[in-house]
């Protein structure tokens, strides 16, 4: 999907990347320099040469954010049954099991228990290697499964947003998951427990407009993509060109709309400061 | 259109021999049943001769009426509010105090403006922030005060503009979303036209959601379906047909709680059908709600929405390692 682009993410192609697991090497996108793959795993993924923010599946942010060996996951074990019979180029069912397969990963979310520096967490983490790291039935339910496992075990609730939006394959039911998030966010509220709402490159449209945007505190990461409406589509609504940091982190930070820019290196240390105060 | 009328007789003939029945004692139970069968394949071959694209175009008719002529025709007073109490009044978004059988409602309505000058005012229904956070004071006022909600919605989509992104238009969907589904009033929310995505679903968490018969709802527009699967937006209605947007398939997928019949016209030809019609399934259903107390309300709006969405059980395969 020709989604968006930025800077200080590189897109990756994951055919690619599949092929070149082998490889020892990795180019950065940005600086063009060739960087040892397991350094750059050591440096969370961020360029040591530049600084760019290489993408993250999951898995390797949830290696950067949880204390070692604290992670167990808890993502439920469901997958989409094509709820219309949604066939394009080809057919949806095709798709979610050639996703399945490419990422070893049921949907776009990973659900589980982890600590951050010493405090436990139901931490939730987005894939936007999953079709866009979209949001339909599956990861709609297993948002809510873990704030239902937060709300039973009285732990804060972490959300890291990498969604393009509602998935659109599911119709309907994508749109509905907005509601559905938002409502079992309640839960979260009765019970005075904190959502940390994290966001990172990107979180738009129907994600945005819902359970990303519900935090009790939210910070985004540097080189995040935020916002509600893509930006082409705003630049053929009003007929000009949009600048350059639009919808970025900053953006954000300027208009009101996250408490904080963090860097990736930083972000462990931010949740588990701003987790202290509950 | 004259087989349609018959439709209409036919449904009137079997509902004389119902009453016939009950009333005498007759036994007409046969009569009945093949009346009925009649009807029913009858209504069968109307919806196979509306393809899906027809509602989408059905739903977009540019005389189709819009959420004025619905409030006007629905409650016997209206007392329009405005503003956001921070930037402005969004006239997209039209709401206030109204008198719906003798009692005080709170309306939350989305108009795509009719003629020429008021679409450019309420850009053609396509609501900003502002719209949102108006939507939302009136759902706190109908909380404060105990009066029932009643919705509108009819949006091509939350307005795409420079502006709106740095009011945090998603922000103010996200929170007009959270604050309607946890006011403890009744609501329902009626998409007559074009339920157009998350601009849509911010005034649609109802307790009870309703589509008229030729509306549509849908987490993107074919167009945009189209110009993302195929690259071509002029392969909308084959994006239409995917999408499953249809009042029906709302339905059927458990989404919309019924779907209200416009008659063989239309409402863009027949108003006063669609208008009838919409206002007995709004008082049915707001007379249900209204016998619930607020516990029982609030459960069965949270299990609606915690049980929405289709998937299965994994069966072999592993999640990561």
């Amino acid at each position: 999907m020709p989604l968006f682009r930025d800077e200080e993410y590189l897109r990756v192609d994951f055919e690619e990347e599949q092929e070149k697991d082998e490889a020892l090497w990795e180019k950065c996108e940005s600086c063009g320099k060739l960087i040892f793959k397991k350094k750059l795993q050591e440096n969370n993924h961020v360029c040591p040469n530049c600084g760019s923010y290489f993408f993250l599946s999951a898995k390797e942010r949830i290696k950067t954010l949880v204390d070692e060996e604290t992670f167990v996951d808890k993502t439920k074990r469901i997958e989409s049954d094509d709820p219309l019979n949604f066939t394009d180029t080809q057919s949806y069912e095709a798709k979610v099991e050639e996703n399945q397969a490419e990422t070893g990963m049921f949907d776009a979310i990973i659900v589980g228990t982890g600590e951050v520096d010493g405090r436990p967490t139901v931490m939730s983490v987005m894939d936007f290697r999953f079709i866009g790291g979209s949001m339909g039935s599956v990861v709609g339910e297993q948002i809510v499964g873990g704030i239902e496992r937060a709300v039973e075990a009285e732990l804060p609730f972490v959300l890291v947003s990498s969604s393009g939006g509602a998935r659109m394959q599911e119709g309907l039911l994508s749109l509905m998951q907005m509601v559905k998030t938002a409502s079992a966010r309640e839960l979260l509220s009765e019970a005075s427990l904190p959502f940390i709402s994290v966001m990172t490159y990107p979180t738009t449209a129907g994600v945005e407009a819902s359970i990303a945007s519900l935090g009790d505190v939210t910070i985004a990461e540097r080189g995040a993509l935020i916002g509600f409406a893509g930006r082409r589509v705003i630049e053929k609504t009003i007929g000009e060109d949009l600048p350059q940091d639009f919808q970025s982190s900053e953006f954000a930070l300027e208009h009101g709309i996250v408490d904080s820019v963090v860097e990736r290196d930083a972000m462990r240390d931010e949740l588990a400061r701003i987790l202290s105060f509950f | 259109m004259s087989e349609e009328k018959t439709l209409e007789e036919l449904e009137e003939q079997i509902e004389r021999l119902k009453n016939l029945h009950s009333r005498n004692g007759l036994d007409l139970s046969e009569e009945i049943d093949t009346l009925s069968e009649k009807l029913r394949s009858k209504k069968e071959r109307r919806e196979e001769e509306l393809d899906d694209w027809d509602r989408v175009k059905l739903a977009r008719h540019p005389d189709r009426p819009g959420s004025e002529e619905y409030i006007d025709y629905l409650t016997e007073e209206f007392y329009p509010l405005q503003g956001d109490r921070l930037l402005g009044d969004d006239s997209a978004l039209v709401g206030g105090l109204a008198k719906y059988k003798g009692e005080s409602i709170v309306v939350i309505a989305q108009s795509k403006g009719g003629d020429a000058e008021r679409s450019q005012q309420t850009n053609f229904g396509m609501l900003r922030s502002e719209g949102y956070r108006k939507a939302r004071r009136l759902m706190e006022l109908g909380e404060k005060f105990d009066f029932p909600i009643l919705t509108i919605i009819d949006t091509p989509g939350a307005y795409p503009g420079k502006e709106a992104e740095k009011r945090n238009i998603g922000g103010m969907i996200a929170r007009s979303i959270a604050t309607m589904v946890s006011i403890e009033v009744p609501t329902v929310a009626t998409v007559i036209g074009e339920g157009g995505s998350g601009g849509a679903v911010a005034i649609g968490a109802a307790d009870r959601v309703l589509m008229l018969e030729n509306s549509i709802y849908s987490v993107i527009s074919p167009e945009g379906c189209a110009a993302i699967l195929w690259n071509d937006r002029d392969r909308a209605d084959e994006a239409a047909r995917a999408l499953k947007l249809t009042a029906v398939h709302a339905k059927e997928l458990g989404v919309v709680d019924q779907v209200v019949e416009e008659g063989p016209e239309g409402a863009h030809e027949d108003f006063e059908t669609s208008a009838r019609n919409l206002d007995q399934a709004i008082s049915s259903h707001l007379e249900e709600l209204k016998g619930y107390d607020k516990d029982a309300l609030m459960r069965k709006r949270r299990e609606k929405y915690r049980s929405i969405g289709s998937y299965r059980k994994v069966v072999k395969k592993n999640q990561e390692e």
